[in-house]
């Protein structure tokens, strides 16, 4: 991105926003800041039936500006913890997030660096990855590209299921199991290669092919045709951006 | 009954499952009792992990650690939690969020397992104590046959109840505080404030009550006893002690430090030691 005058940030929420294109009347979670704002961006455009939260329990009607404090938004219903995982088990949720890991089975990692009994590193926990990765629809936001987070052979421990065959009884993956676009700080990806293999969908204004697959601990599908270039935000986009994220906490994420 | 009257109910090696949620309502009164006493060799069994499961770390009370995750949320990562996994210092049984709560409703209904897709094409499978079970109708799908999860004894924290366990809930989002307390042998439960059982109202608030109060062996009146998670409404999230807290973790004098100033006194001092009831009360509410 050294050779754009455009910045990255905004660039990656309107890149990471098309992820809820056509979504329907589904819920909608971004975990952190880009991916939180990119969704709020999608409702206010292209995807307004989607359902999104307040970041606690409630659905509102319209999306909630990052960080200030925000006037009584208009609620919607509850999302509480239950709920969730009532909504998540059914299939109608798309989730975006932001594991450290991921492999070329779109198989991803929250934690543990090494051995799990005794970790190099030791993260978050496996939280609700393995159940979401299963029941609906996921993307993925990564601010670095590098071949820490796209490793090479399979993660340190598989918190998210991908297509891995055989990780499967049978080889037969869940019917749920769906993962949809990857946005980082170089590209777009999707996993519409061969057997479901990562493949470049778009390169950011000025990165080249071989920068991706440097950065890339496996091999990424080039598609036959020229690679598109990621599209640049409109005004329109920018400005609900600034809208969403007054205090520009998208710049520090 | 009092804190410590709590913790005499328990013993050495006994499971103990945490209500709450990473920085909300978590039992902490409680839990820096357990921090404090001789207790050792516990199974700690909190599926959404905060400053509970950091404490009990970092004071070497763990054993086996069932979890799904451990965070202070606006600090990502706890620093004690992490510390002692790195040491290999406890076991941990490592399980999806929605796993969690699976296994505390199979307790709860007394079943042998619940099935479940959830964990299929994850490592959470390849750790011992899981089972897949073959669907017995016609789709003969493979399933994983989610074990009960049943805590020796539930400790949470609620808003209000009256002396016999009759408990109200005030916050916006229950948890699964409800679901741990029917899976678990016994149950105790700190609240803000104990009141009679007419000041509960309970026609008007019977919505925010738990549980019956036949599953809860008893109640004691903690103000603030969640600090430094929150106790919403009563009271918010102390981010400048979680940090605090999070800092102590740098080195072994400043948990030392940490220790002889929050965990190893009683509550009253605990309390005024963190600034009192009226700086607690006027904590601002954290914007997500």
């Amino acid at each position: 991105m050294s050779n754009s005058s455009h910045p990255l940030s905004e660039l990656m929420i309107t890149a990471c926003a098309e992820a809820w294109r056509g979504a329907g009347e589904i819920m909608v979670t971004g975990i952190g800041p880009i991916p939180r704002i990119a969704a709020g961006l999608a409702k206010r455009t292209f995807s307004p039936a989607i359902q999104i939260t307040d970041g606690e329990a409630w659905y509102t009607s319209e999306p909630l500006p990052l960080g200030q404090s925000h006037q009584q938004p208009v609620y919607e219903g509850p999302a509480n913890y239950d709920r969730v995982f009532s909504t998540l088990w059914s299939g109608k949720r798309h989730a975006m997030v932001t594991p450290v890991q991921i492999d070329r089975y779109g198989q991803a990692n929250i934690s543990v660096i090494g051995d799990h009994k005794k970790p190099r590193t030791a993260m978050l926990g496996v939280r609700g990855f393995p159940g979401n990765s299963i029941c609906h629809p996921n993307s993925f936001f990564f601010p670095k590209h590098n071949k820490r987070v796209f490793v090479e052979g399979e993660v340190d421990f598989v918190c998210m299921a991908g297509y891995n065959p055989d990780r499967y009884p049978g080889g037969q993956m869940p019917k749920g199991i769906d993962l949809r676009l990857i946005v980082t700080e170089l590209c777009v990806l999707d996993f519409g290669g061969t057997h479901h293999s990562i493949r470049i969908r778009s390169l950011h204004p000025g990165v080249t092919f071989d920068e991706v697959q440097d950065n890339t601990g496996f091999s990424i599908t080039r598609p036959s045709a020229p690679i598109p270039t990621t599209c640049i935000p409109t005004p329109a986009q920018l400005a609900i951006i600034s809208q969403l994220d007054p205090e520009e906490k998208r710049i520090r994420s | 009954m009092t804190v410590d009257e709590i913790i005499a109910e328990l013993r050495d090696g006994m499971s103990i499952g945490l209500g709450g949620w990473a920085t909300r309502r978590k039992p902490m009164a409680l839990v820096r009792a357990i921090a404090r006493s001789s207790l050792k060799d516990l199974t700690v069994i909190a599926g959404y992990g905060g400053p509970d499961v950091g404490l009990l770390a970092g004071t070497g009370k763990i054993r086996r650690l069932i979890f799904s995750f451990v965070t202070l949320d606006h600090i990502p990562l706890d620093p004690h939690y992490r510390a002692a996994r790195e040491k290999g210092a406890f076991q941990v049984w490592e399980v999806d969020e929605g796993m969690f709560h699976w296994g505390l409703r199979a307790a709860a209904m007394k079943l042998p397992f619940l099935p479940t897709r959830v964990g299929i094409g994850t490592d959470v499978i390849n750790q011992p104590g899981f089972k897949m079970i073959t669907s017995p109708y016609q789709d003969e799908e493979e399933l994983v046959a989610m074990p009960p999860i049943t805590p020796d004894v539930a400790l949470i924290h609620a808003h209000r109840s009256d002396d016999r366990g009759n408990i109200l809930n005030l916050s916006v989002d229950p948890i699964f505080d409800e679901l741990l307390v029917r899976a678990s042998e016994r149950s105790y439960v700190t609240v803000e404030k104990i009141v009679s059982t007419a000041a509960l109202d309970m026609k008007t608030n019977s919505r925010f009550n738990l549980v019956e109060r036949a599953l809860i062996s008893g109640v004691a009146e903690v103000p603030f006893g969640a600090h430094p998670t929150s106790g919403s409404p009563d009271y918010e999230i102390d981010l400048d002690h979680l940090r605090l807290y999070s800092k102590s973790a740098s080195s072994a004098e400043q948990w030392d430090d940490y220790r002889s100033n929050f965990i190893n006194v009683d509550e009253a001092s605990y309390l005024s030691a963190v600034g009192g009831p009226s700086k607690v009360s006027s904590l601002p509410k954290p914007i997500y």
